[in-house]
C-alpha cells in the first residue's frame, strides 16, 4: 500500500479504518457475552463458538455461494453451542467457567476437523458500503469501506441498550442475572432464561466468526481468530455490561489491533510487529485499571460467578 | 365462622388455617396447627427457631404442600399449589432477606414483578401510574434509584409497597425489622399498623421481639416444636406469658449482673486518626479517637451502612487502612496472626459463618482456627495433633452447648445459633484481653440471644475489653458501659450508659446533628 502523498496522516486514517474493520468480531462477541453475562452466567467458550462459526459460514458460503446463508448457518451453529453450554450449566455443581474452557477447545477442534477441505476454495465476501465517496483520498475511501455487519452490530448495540431498560425480556434478563431468588419469587425459571441468553450469546459470537472468514481477513484457515473471542469477555467487563460501552470498547480494541498494520503501511519497518500485540497489552491494562482490591466490581450482575 | 369484622368494606382479607400438618418423612415439622387471622388485624406469629413458623407460612404461601389441613381465605376453602396460586388469592409475603433486584430501580422492580408486563414498557405511562399509586401509600420512596442504593428501611418499605402494588391484601412479614434501626422499625410498623386499622390490609408478622408485638400487633399465635401452644389478644397477655408459651419450661440464661467499672482501668484498644475506604471506594470512614478500657463494653450504634462494617473489618484485619494508628495495650496492632496471639485479641465479625469460618470444614477444625498450630503452652508446633484438636473441640462444644451431629460435620450444617455458639467458643476461650464483636445476635432466637449476651457480660466482668458494634439498639443499651454513635463514617456522639437516651442516640444515628 502506498501512503506517500499523505505521509503520517495515513496512520490515524488507517487506525480509524482498521478500528471499523477489526472491531466487528469484537462487537458481536461482546454483545453476545453481554446478554449471557447479564443473565448471570459467563460463557468463556465463545472463542470456540467464534472459530466454529467462522468455519461454518465459510463452508456454507463455498457450497451455496451466498454469504448471508453462511451467516445464518453460523448463527445456527452458535445457537447450538450456546444451548449446549446452557444445558450443561443447569446441573448442580457445574462450573460455567470450566465448561466454557472445555467448549472453547471443543469448538476450535471441531472447526479445524471439519474445516480442512475448505482452506483452499474461495467464497464470495459479505457486501460493504462505500461511505467515502465525498473524498478524493484513496486511503479515506478505503477506511470508510464499511461492512454491513458493522452497521448491523452498531444498531444491535443501540437496540440492546434500549431493550435492557424498556422491554419485558430485557428486565427479566436483568432480574435473573442479579438475583436468582428474586427471579424464582417472581415465578421465573432462572435456568431457562440463562439457557436462552447463552444461546443468543452463542449466535451473536458466531456472527463475529462469520465476519472473519467472509470479509476481513476473508478466508478460512486455522489461524483465523487471534483470540477475539476471549478478549471480548474482558471487553464486556471493561464496558461494564453496557451494550453502548461494548461498541466503544470494540472500536478501541479494533483501533489497537489496526496499529501494527497502519505503522507498517507508512513504512515503519522495525518493531512494528510489537504493535501487533497492542490489543493484548490493552486487555491487560484494562483489566489492571478496572480492578481494585478493596472494591466490588460496580455494575456486575450479582449472580455472576466472578462477582460473588 | 365469626363475623368478618369491622373492615368488611376495606380490601383486607381474612385467612385461617385448619389442622395444618406437615411431615418430612418421619419428622413432623408442623402438627395440627389451626390459626385464625381476621381481616384487618395485625397478627403476630411467635416461636423459637425451628418452632415451625416458616413451615406454616410456607404451607400458606404454596411453597410447601401440607400433608393434611386446609386453608381458608375469607372463610372459603382454597387450594394453593404454588406461590402463584397464593398471589391469585391475594396472599403475599415479605421475606427476611430482600427479594428486590439490587441493580434495578424501584420503578423497574415494581413493574417487572407484575403478572402482565407488556412486551415493551411505556415508561412515561408507567411512571404516571406509579406516581398515582404512590399517593395512596403512606410511604414516601424514591423510585428512580437502583435498589442497592436504598437504605435498609427504604428497601423494607419498598418490599411492602411491592406487595400492595400487586394487590395482595394479606401480607406475611418475616421478621421485618431484623435489618432495621429502631427508628426505621417503628416507622415501618407504625405505617403498616395504620393500613390494617384502615381495613386495607391484614398482616401476619413473624417476630422474636416482644416489644414490637406488644406495641403494634393486636393478636398473636404461638408455636413450639411444631405445635400450637397458645393464642390470644395482645392486650390480655404480657411478654412474660407469651415467652412462657414460646419456650416452655426451659431455663433462659440471665444476664450476669454488671460489676462496677474499675476506675483508671488500663486502655486496651486505642484507635487514632483512622482512615479507610468503604466498599464502594467512593466514601471514606474516619475514626478520630476511640478507646476501650479493660473491663468495659463500648457499644457502637449506627444505621447499617454508615461505616461500622468497614471499621470492624479494619480492626479485624479484613480491610486495609489508609492512615491512622491502632494500638492494643500500647503496641501497634495490624491484626496479623502473631499480634492477635501475643496481645490476646479476638474477633467475631457479623455473619461469622461467612466472615470468620470455613463453612465446609468440620466443627472441630473451625473451633481450632486460633490454636491448631500452638501447644498447650502457646508455643508453635510443627506437627498438628488431630487428637488434641478434637479433644479440645469436644470440651468447648460441651462448655458452650453447641448442638452438632458430630465434631466431624461441616460447620455449615449447624443452625445459625449453633454456628454463633461455636464461634464464641473459639473466640472466648483462653485468655482474651480485647474482644471485637459485631452484631452477635443477628437472626438468632430468644434463648440463644440471652445466652450470648450473658457470655459477653461475663467476659467483661472478667476484665476483657469489649468493643460491640451492633445495629440493635436494645442490645447496646443492655450491654454497654459507653455508647458511641457512628454516622456517615464518623463517630458523632459519645455517652456513658447512665445518661444515654434512645431519643438522642436515634437523632445522631439519623445524622440530625
Amino acid at each position: 500500500m502506498d501512503a506517500g502523498d499523505i505521509g503520517w496522516w495515513g496512520v490515524p486514517i488507517a487506525i480509524v479504518g482498521g478500528a471499523i474493520r477489526v472491531s466487528t468480531p469484537f462487537l458481536f462477541v461482546s454483545l453476545g457475552e453481554t446478554i449471557t453475562e447479564r443473565s448471570g452466567r459467563i460463557n468463556l467458550g465463545l472463542e470456540g463458538t467464534l472459530v466454529f462459526g467462522a468455519m461454518t459460514a465459510y463452508a456454507v458460503t463455498v457450497v451455496t455461494l451466498s454469504p448471508w446463508l453462511g451467516v445464518l448457518a453460523a448463527m445456527a451453529a452458535g445457537t447450538l453451542f450456546g444451548l449446549f453450554h446452557g444445558w450443561i450449566c443447569k446441573f448442580p455443581r457445574v462450573n460455567d467457567i470450566a465448561i466454557g474452557i472445555a467448549l472453547m477447545l471443543l469448538g476450535t477442534g471441531l472447526a479445524f476437523f471439519f474445516g480442512k477441505p475448505f482452506i483452499q476454495p474461495s467464497a464470495p465476501d459479505l457486501p460493504a458500503i462505500s461511505l467515502g465517496w465525498w473524498s478524493d483520498i484513496p486511503q479515506v475511501r478505503a477506511a470508510l469501506q464499511i461492512n454491513v455487519l458493522f452497521l448491523i452490530g452498531a444498531a444491535l448495540a443501540l437496540f440492546l441498550w434500549w431493550a435492557f431498560r424498556t422491554t419485558r425480556i430485557g428486565l427479566v434478563l436483568r432480574v435473573v442475572g442479579d438475583s436468582s431468588d428474586a427471579a424464582r419469587a417472581m415465578g421465573l425459571n432462572p435456568d431457562t432464561v440463562r439457557l436462552l441468553a447463552t444461546a443468543a450469546g452463542g449466535a451473536l459470537a458466531a456472527i463475529g466468526g462469520a465476519y472473519l472468514t467472509l470479509y476481513y481477513p476473508g478466508s478460512w484457515n486455522e489461524g483465523v481468530s487471534s483470540g477475539q473471542g476471549l478478549m471480548a469477555v474482558a471487553l464486556v467487563i471493561f464496558a461494564r455490561w453496557n451494550p453502548l460501552g461494548c461498541f466503544a470498547a470494540a472500536l478501541l480494541f479494533g483501533g489497537a489491533g489496526a496499529l501494527g498494520p497502519a505503522l507498517q503501511s507508512v513504512g515503519v519497518t522495525q518493531g512494528y510487529y510489537l504493535f501487533y500485540a497492542a490489543p493484548y497489552v490493552l486487555t491487560l491494562v484494562v483489566m489492571i485499571l478496572t480492578s481494585s482490591p478493596g472494591r466490588a466490581l460496580a455494575g456486575a450482575p450479582g449472580e455472576l460467578t466472578v462477582a460473588k | 365462622m365469626s363475623a368478618i369484622g369491622p373492615s368488611a368494606t376495606g380490601k383486607a382479607i381474612a385467612v385461617e388455617t385448619i389442622g395444618m400438618t406437615m411431615r418430612f418423612g418421619t419428622f413432623t415439622a408442623l402438627d395440627d396447627v389451626s390459626m385464625k387471622v381476621s381481616a384487618g388485624s395485625f397478627h403476630a406469629l411467635l416461636g423459637e427457631n425451628g418452632a415451625g413458623k416458616s413451615t406454616l407460612v410456607k404451607c400458606m404461601m404454596g411453597f410447601n404442600h401440607p400433608t393434611e389441613g386446609a386453608l381458608l381465605v375469607n372463610n372459603r376453602e382454597v387450594t394453593v399449589a404454588d406461590p402463584n396460586d397464593a398471589a391469585e388469592h391475594g396472599l403475599g409475603m415479605v421475606y427476611q432477606h430482600f427479594t428486590l433486584v439490587p441493580s434495578l430501580t424501584g420503578a423497574e422492580n415494581l413493574v417487572i414483578s407484575r403478572r402482565n408486563v407488556p412486551r415493551v414498557i411505556d415508561w412515561a405511562r408507567e411512571r404516571k401510574a406509579l406516581a398515582a399509586f404512590m399517593t395512596t401509600m403512606p410511604f414516601d420512596l424514591p423510585l428512580d434509584v437502583p435498589v442497592r442504593d436504598l437504605a435498609a428501611g427504604e428497601k423494607q418499605k419498598l418490599e411492602i409497597v411491592k406487595q400492595l402494588y400487586l394487590d395482595r391484601r394479606f401480607l406475611v412479614l418475616d421478621e421485618p425489622t431484623s435489618v432495621l434501626t429502631p427508628t426505621e422499625a417503628h416507622e415501618v410498623l407504625g405505617l403498616v399498623r395504620q393500613m390494617t386499622l384502615a381495613g386495607d390490609l391484614t398482616v401476619l408478622m413473624i417476630s422474636h421481639k416482644f416489644h414490637e408485638v406488644t406495641a403494634f400487633a393486636d393478636a398473636f399465635t404461638v408455636l413450639r416444636k411444631g405445635r400450637f401452644t397458645g393464642s390470644g389478644k395482645v392486650g390480655e397477655h404480657d411478654a412474660r406469658s407469651m415467652a412462657a408459651m414460646m419456650i416452655g419450661d426451659q431455663p433462659v440464661a440471665t444476664l450476669a449482673s454488671r460489676t462496677p467499672l474499675v476506675a483508671d482501668a488500663p486502655t486496651v484498644l486505642a484507635v487514632r486518626g483512622l482512615e479507610a475506604s468503604d466498599r464502594t471506594g467512593l466514601k471514606t470512614i474516619a475514626i478520630d479517637h476511640v478507646e476501650v478500657h479493660a473491663g468495659e463494653i463500648v457499644g457502637i450504634a449506627g444505621i447499617s451502612g454508615n461505616g461500622q462494617k468497614e471499621f470492624t473489618e479494619v480492626l479485624g484485619g479484613q480491610r486495609a487502612r489508609r492512615a491512622g494508628d491502632i494500638r492494643v495495650k500500647g503496641k501497634p496492632y495490624g491484626a496479623t496472626r502473631r499480634e492477635t496471639q501475643e496481645l490476646a485479641v479476638r474477633f467475631i465479625p457479623e455473619e461469622p459463618l461467612r466472615n470468620a469460618c470455613a463453612p465446609r470444614m468440620t466443627v472441630a477444625e473451625n473451633i481450632a482456627f486460633r490454636t491448631f498450630d500452638l501447644d498447650a503452652g502457646g508455643r508453635r508446633i510443627s506437627w498438628i495433633s488431630v487428637a488434641a484438636m478434637k479433644a479440645r473441640a469436644a470440651e468447648l462444644v460441651a462448655q458452650f452447648k453447641v448442638k452438632a451431629a458430630s465434631l466431624a460435620s461441616p460447620l455449615q450444617s449447624l443452625s445459625g445459633g449453633n454456628v454463633q455458639r461455636a464461634v464464641l467458643a473459639r473466640e472466648l476461650s483462653g485468655e482474651v484481653d480485647l474482644l471485637i464483636v459485631a452484631n452477635p445476635c443477628f437472626g438468632l432466637d430468644f434463648s440463644a440471644v440471652a445466652e450470648i449476651r450473658a457470655r459477653l457480660m461475663t467476659a467483661r466482668n472478667g476484665g476483657t475489653a469489649v468493643l460491640l458494634i451492633s445495629e440493635d439498639l436494645d442490645e447496646l443499651l443492655e450491654l454497654s458501659d459507653r455508647i458511641l454513635v457512628m454516622s456517615d463514617g464518623r463517630i458523632v456522639h459519645e455517652t456513658p450508659i447512665a445518661t444515654a437516651s434512645v431519643q438522642t442516640i436515634g437523632e445522631y444515628m439519623a445524622g440530625h446533628h
